[in-house]
């Protein structure tokens, strides 16, 4: 199914790249410093139950979370330490809400944890499917390009899958964290994709890397010349070429059709840096306890990769970046085009690729400027949306009417809002309206919910009438019963028909 | 540190006041050419009817209860007024420039709500408005008078002939080629007989004749337009479509009757045919938001131009063709719209494959 | 020319004739509108809208005798509903901030454990046993505030509705705060 020469998508917009100086800095394994926020809720579904206790010691790779029921993952300590909460802290979201989190602290020693899964060296044909499933199930590994989808799930569906593709994009702006791990890790990124090849059963596996990775792509192809049964495809650079729908489609030329999953058409897509992870859970035994961040933008003094251990703080990895050379403008938990603007104290999670802080200069309000009909977020829109009618009857708040243009088939990737001339506040427009849809669709079950019980209710009620009714009457006939048999005289004394007992009102 | 706002949180460089300002840029030349051609009252004019527009358009902001100093810097008004005036007879008098100016902002901009929601082309309503209400004033054209010829009036005299009327002095009066062509051919004349008193090829790509203030000069208005085209303010679909078409049906007709049809020379380079094609028919308000939606508006725009030029009752169609295209503006982007990824054309999501139940 | 303007306005009042009585002839029944709007109505007859219950509230406002946004507990979100079954404007007033309030026990220290916020909740949707304190199910309540008047020790209270990650939802960008544009 993959194309000899890949096709370009629709739209889509050519950033500045900015991807110096941190292309060229190696990822630096960070050893934690002050308290690790270790989430139990960075992943897609529930959140894991606490597995641990205030006081508790762990050592490193140690379960502190197990996974509930349904759609979880497990998630593991980074390091060795002791727990001394298990609380809410804010979570790499832009509201700043709280996820529940075991708060550790390091004691230095790096000690790792006795239940550690023996490595499997094997040749990747003779390990089974279901183990190399079980592995991944095990080590807590979910999709880590910023979507934290469980992927076991992913790879245990059972639906036939015969490509299996390996997201090298990395089209965000200032972000090479991906880049730097193809570079140094790209035999441990082939070697993954093969094992979850094998667990998936795909005939033929690929990793697209943007063709501004030049290095990665040749250390890529090294690899896969060894190793075998990857092949390398250098894609476009634009943004959004790292979305999995379109990638998808550049590679093999069909499209995700709207509303099913890319498993409906036998393609499965996962980050090189989930292959990596996968990797290291089957090969070493260790679960997912860190990943590659890039920590850039303007206001960094000394922007670098980092290899950061779940739960640091950002602040944390500012300051071992370095520090903060100048009050930023906005701190975001990705890149620029579809980061979310999170606190300071929030945690790197399974899916935060990035710490960026950025100055005044590189950003560009949202300005409240008239749109003006030009159509360049129409030719911009990889989906083929029209953008400025889905926003201003956003706007109008015309939900349905933006429902009916496509609001449900963006991908919020910035495209539209990158080259308005107007500034308009586009994807904050579609996020509002989808709230809004959202809102409605819980204020209607919500309602349901109330009417349903507000019956029972009643019905429980009705019955109580009835019930007390028929005692009352039982009682008014045994009654009478008893001075008509008074009056015929006593032959046999009837037991005393006694009142039923008193009903407790609830 | 910051409010809750999504991303993008990085732009292209391109912004509104930047693409007005580009579009006034490529105006330039033309303009200045036009004033030297016809003299102060053409600045005069320019400059009445620049203000015009930008008093209708501070009333209009002011009325809505919309930030004036905002709403005037992202150069729109200016724009307009500044496209209504290059089509407007130079020596026109000045009540002319200031009822069209605010024709323009409160009638063709305002009561619609302002910047981005005006169905129709303000200058281009406003010229249509004043046409229709003061025809004699609209339709008196003058030959050349260069700036430094005696044929030209000083300052104080073209003070006279913008504000007081035209009676102190001693101009030219001319008709345009398509004033000419127009007569023959309502008088059953040969056309190739009158053609060469009224047009010279030459000339008219140059400027060099009668018409209005700027729309004269087809070179430096296409250099104008490419200008744009090169800065990606306007894309070059429509001005191809438009001149194509219109190109093709003016050869077309001449070729099967030289004596009733004018040839694609005269009806590209006489008018405002270039005017209309850079910088008229490529207002992204007023015109469709795909490429193959503008495609269309132009290629309509082009024909309603030739039918109306050639059997209608007006000697100049632009306007009207425009106006009549921006009408059918919104039905073309409801039915031409790209198709939507992981669907088909009518909306429906793609079929998966495995169907078969 | 006095012809052409006797029968223009001639057939311009016929058709005005004609649509003025459609208009009172051809509108659905307002039963079954009125039935429509009683399905979106909480159903809890809480009477906070001064009616004696919600079925009486569906016809007053089918029949337009009433604002759309008149029930307090159903807020925006019955309100926009209601406007969309009945063709009516929505009309919202500022004293709809758009959060919903739901009831809880604050002052769980004068709690009692008495029973009678139980006794009168519509929907069932505080829980507790005798002597216990109660608690309540944010998803079942209502907004009719009953239980707020039935507690003797001032308890419950009504409090906006907890956000958490699941019905946290983006708030409107104020660059765009002009509905027109």
């Amino acid at each position: 199914m993959l194309l000899s020469k890949p096709r370009l998508i629709r739209g889509g917009v050519r950033t500045e790249p900015r991807k110096q100086p941190t292309a060229g800095c190696p990822l630096e394994p960070l050893k934690p410093s002050g308290p690790l926020y270790v989430s139990l809720g960075q992943h897609i579904g529930a959140p894991a139950l606490p597995a641990v206790q205030p006081g508790d010691a762990v050592a490193k790779g140690q379960r502190l979370g197990t996974p509930e029921q349904g759609l979880s993952a497990a998630v593991h300590a980074p390091t060795s330490g002791r727990v001394t909460a298990v609380t809410r802290h804010p979570a790499p979201h832009p509201s700043g809400l709280t996820v529940p989190t075991v708060v550790l602290e390091p004691d230095g020693e790096e000690r790792w944890t006795a239940e550690r899964p023996e490595p499997l060296t094997e040749e990747v044909e003779q390990l089974e499917p279901a183990t190399i499933s079980r592995r991944v199930a095990e080590a807590g590994i979910v999709g880590m390009g910023g979507a934290a989808f469980p992927a076991a799930v992913k790879l245990g569906s059972g639906q036939p899958v015969d490509t299996l593709i390996l997201n090298g994009g990395e089209c965000e702006p200032y972000l090479t964290c991906d880049d730097r791990l193809m570079r140094e890790r790209a035999a441990g990124i082939v070697d993954g994709g093969r094992l979850m090849a094998r667990a998936l059963g795909a005939r033929r596996t690929a990793v697209g890397v943007e063709d501004n990775k030049p290095e990665a792509i040749h250390a890529l192809r090294r690899a896969a010349a060894s190793l075998g049964g990857v092949e390398v495809v250098p894609i476009p650079s634009l943004w959004p070429q790292g979305s999995e729908k379109h990638l998808i489609y550049t590679l093999t030329g069909r499209e995700v059709p709207a509303g099913a999953l890319a498993a409906d058409i036998g393609v499965v897509a996962h980050n090189v840096g989930t292959a990596y992870a996968v990797h290291r859970a089957v090969r070493q035994g260790r679960p997912l306890i860190s990943r590659p961040v890039t920590v850039g933008g303007g206001a960094v003094a000394a922007p670098t990769n980092f290899e950061a251990p779940l739960g640091m703080p950002s602040r944390t990895l500012l300051e071992q970046a370095g520090g903060l050379r100048e009050d930023p403008a906005r701190v975001l938990a990705g890149g620029p085009m579809m980061g979310p603007i999170v606190p300071l104290e929030a945690a790197v999670a399974k899916g935060t690729n990035g710490v960026i802080a950025l100055t005044r200069g590189e950003i560009r309000e949202a300005e409240g400027r008239p749109c003006i009909r030009c159509g360049r977020c129409v030719d911009a829109c990889p989906m083929g949306l029209m953008p400025f009618e889905i926003a201003n009857r956003a706007a109008a708040d015309d939900i349905d009417g933006a429902a009916a243009s496509g609001l449900m088939d963006c991908l919020t990737c910035g495209s539209c809002a990158y080259v308005c001339p107007s500034d308009r506040p586009l994807v904050q427009l579609f996020h509002y309206a989808r709230g809004q849809r959202a809102e409605r669709a819980a204020a209607k079950e919500r309602a349901e919910l109330q009417r349903r019980m507000a019956e029972q209710r009643a019905e429980r009620q009705r019955r109580e009438q009835e019930r007390k009714k028929a005692a009352a009457a039982a009682r008014r006939q045994q009654r009478a019963a008893r001075s008509k048999g008074g009056e015929a005289g006593t032959e046999g004394s009837q037991p005393d028909a006694a009142p039923s007992g008193e009903e407790t009102e609830s | 540190m910051s409010e809750l706002v999504a991303g993008p949180h990085t732009r292209a460089p391109l912004s509104l006041p930047t693409l007005m300002r580009q579009v006034l840029l490529a105006a330039f030349p033309a303009t200045a050419f036009g004033i030297w051609l016809y003299g102060w009252p053409a600045l005069y004019l320019l400059l009445i009817t620049l203000a015009s527009a930008l008093a209708g358009e501070a009333l209009s902001l002011r009325a809505a209860g919309r930030p004036v100093r905002s709403g005037l810097s992202d150069g729109s008004a200016l724009v307009a007024g500044w496209i209504l005036a290059m089509s407007l007879p130079p020596w026109a008098p000045w009540w002319i420039g200031a009822i069209g100016g605010l024709l323009a902002t409160v009638l063709g901009k305002g009561v619609f709500g302002g910047t981005g929601q005006n169905p129709f082309n303000p200058a281009m309503a406003a010229r249509v408005a004043l046409l229709i209400a003061f025809p004699a004033a609209m339709t008196r054209w003058v030959a050349p008078a260069p700036l430094g010829t005696e044929q030209a009036p000083g300052l104080l005299d073209s003070l006279r002939i913008t504000f007081l009327g035209r009676a102190d002095w001693d101009a030219v009066t001319s008709a345009t080629t398509l004033d000419a062509t127009r007569t023959a051919v309502t008088q059953g004349q040969d056309l190739q007989a009158v053609l060469p008193e009224a047009y010279e090829p030459a000339l008219a790509a140059l400027g060099y004749a009668a018409g209005s203030l700027a729309e004269g000069s087809a070179l430096l208005l296409a250099a104008g337009g490419a200008y744009l085209i090169y800065q990606r303010v306007i894309s070059w679909e429509t001005p191809l479509v438009l001149l194509a078409t219109l190109a093709v049906l003016a050869t077309g007709t001449h070729a099967l009757d030289p004596q009733r049809y004018n040839d694609a020379g005269v009806h590209l380079l006489a008018g405002s045919t270039i005017l209309a094609a850079f910088f008229i028919a490529t207002d992204p308000t007023t015109s469709p938001a795909t490429t193959a939606g503008r495609a269309i508006f132009a290629a309509g725009c082009a024909a309603i131009i030739w039918i109306v030029r050639t059997y209608g009752g007006y000697p100049e169609a632009t306007a009207f063709a425009v106006l009549l295209m921006n009408a059918c503006t919104p039905l073309i982007d409801h039915w031409i719209r790209p198709r939507v990824y992981g669907r088909t054309r009518q909306g429906a999501p793609l079929a998966t494959g495995k169907e078969e139940a | 020319m006095y012809a052409a303007i006797l029968v223009l306005t001639a057939m311009a009042l016929a058709i005005g004739l004609l649509l003025a009585v459609a208009s009172q002839h051809l509108r659905p029944p307002p039963d079954e509108t009125a039935e429509a709007v009683e399905q979106v109505l909480p159903g809890t007859n809480c009477g906070q809208c001064g009616l004696p219950g919600c079925s009486v509230g569906a016809r007053a406002v089918a029949a337009g005798e009433i604002p759309v946004n008149f029930c307090p507990p159903g807020g925006r979100a019955v309100a926009e509903e209601i406007a969309r079954i009945t063709g009516r404007p929505l009309v919202l007033d500022d004293s709809d901030d758009g959060v919903r309030r739901v009831a809880r026990v604050t002052r769980e220290d004068l709690c009692t454990g008495c029973l009678r916020c139980i006794k009168v909740c519509p929907t069932d949707a505080i829980i507790g046993a005798p002597k216990q304190i109660h608690g309540v199910l944010p998803e079942a309540c209502s907004g009719c505030e009953a239980c707020v008047e039935a507690c003797a020790a001032g308890a419950i209270e009504m409090v906006p509705e907890p956000v958490t990650l699941a019905n946290w939802r983006w708030p409107r960008p104020m660059e765009a705060n002009d509905r027109a544009t």
